[in-house]
């Protein structure tokens, strides 16, 4: 089972990198773009995804600070949900 | 004798030694180490251990010499954690809170002022609430951060056991936190570096007095 997760700073927690990346965007002509907050993204395979919930909590992020959202999809699948992708994180058919 | 910790990527281990040495008897513990035997107290020092990978210090917490250390806190041993060892205390669950990376995103290196509030912990042997001390910061990730019923109650148990001087939070902290203990009080996080302030030549020898402190501290059980 291959599974992605995303970490982001938890509402409320002040985000110097996405404040940073906001201000700039104007300086490129990228007017009316508002809180914009900069988290990461780690691809895993796993064997248990039962797991997941746990091996994230301890490690892959801090709970104190950050939020984080599993995705898991099967390794059978052609292409992974691609995260270049305007859409939405989680896409129906992905489970 | 004190223990300093040396991860692969601290880099301020050796400042720490030579501050430990200056009070007393001092030896470096590679991380792979678990026997902290003849260890009377601990420095975590700073730095960037494991590339500080994921998030400041959340590899180093599972450093085999973290086990040892954890084991050796519980036992009550006296364990400094400075700048990049406040960190890996954090992401180990031994102090509160979590440090974030500073409001304004730059690195920040320059002296601040320190005000001593708390001073139960065995670190703050020859400090009276209130002292003023002149300590170096130099770092990325040191915004202290913890839930305000979590920032009240640090308050109220007196684990705060430092703060930066009213107008020198360089960093956002919450309260102006720079340094808190847990709640035996044998363990204490700084984000600013008491081992760069040993000696007039560089500024101010104030760091010194936790080192002599923390030399002065009775073997564990």
């Amino acid at each position: 089972m291959k599974a992605k997760v995303l970490i982001r700073p938890r509402q409320g927690i002040l985000d110097p990198q996405g404040k940073a990346v906001e201000r700039a965007l104007p300086a490129l002509g990228f007017e009316g773009v508002s809180n914009v907050r900069v988290g990461r993204l780690v691809e895993l395979e796993t064997d248990d995804p039962s797991k997941l919930d746990a091996l994230c909590e301890s490690l892959l992020a801090n709970p104190l600070i950050e939020d984080f959202e599993v995705e898991t999809y099967d390794d059978s699948s052609a292409e992974p949900p691609d995260s270049r992708s305007s859409g939405p994180l989680t896409r129906p058919g992905s489970s | 004798m004190i223990g300093v910790i040396q991860f692969p990527g601290s880099c301020d281990e050796r400042d720490a030694l030579a501050a430990c040495e200056r009070v007393g008897e001092a030896r470096m513990v590679w991380h792979e180490e678990t026997d902290l035997s003849g260890i009377d107290g601990v420095v975590v020092p700073g730095g960037f251990s494991y590339g500080d990978y994921l998030r400041a210090g959340a590899i180093a917490r599972f450093a085999p010499a973290m086990g040892a250390v954890s084991e050796f806190a519980a036992r009550g041993g006296p364990v400094l954690g400075i700048c990049n060892g406040f960190q890996v205390l954090c992401e180990a669950g031994l102090l509160p809170g979590a440090l974030l990376p500073n409001g304004g995103l730059r690195f920040i290196c320059r002296q601040v002022d320190l005000v001593a509030e708390s001073c139960d912990s065995p670190f703050a042997a020859e400090l009276e609430p209130g002292a003023r001390l002149s300590i170096p910061v130099k770092h990325m990730t040191g915004r202290f951060f913890a839930p305000e019923a979590e920032l009240d109650r640090l308050g109220a148990e007196g684990r705060v056991a430092f703060r930066y001087a009213a107008g020198e939070n360089p960093n956002g902290s919450a309260r102006d936190i720079a340094g808190v203990t847990n709640e035996a009080g044998n363990v204490l996080g700084l984000m600013p570096h008491p081992e760069h302030a040993v000696d007039p030549l560089t500024g101010s020898d104030d760091g010194l007095t936790l080192f002599r402190a923390l030399a002065r501290q009775p073997s564990p059980a």
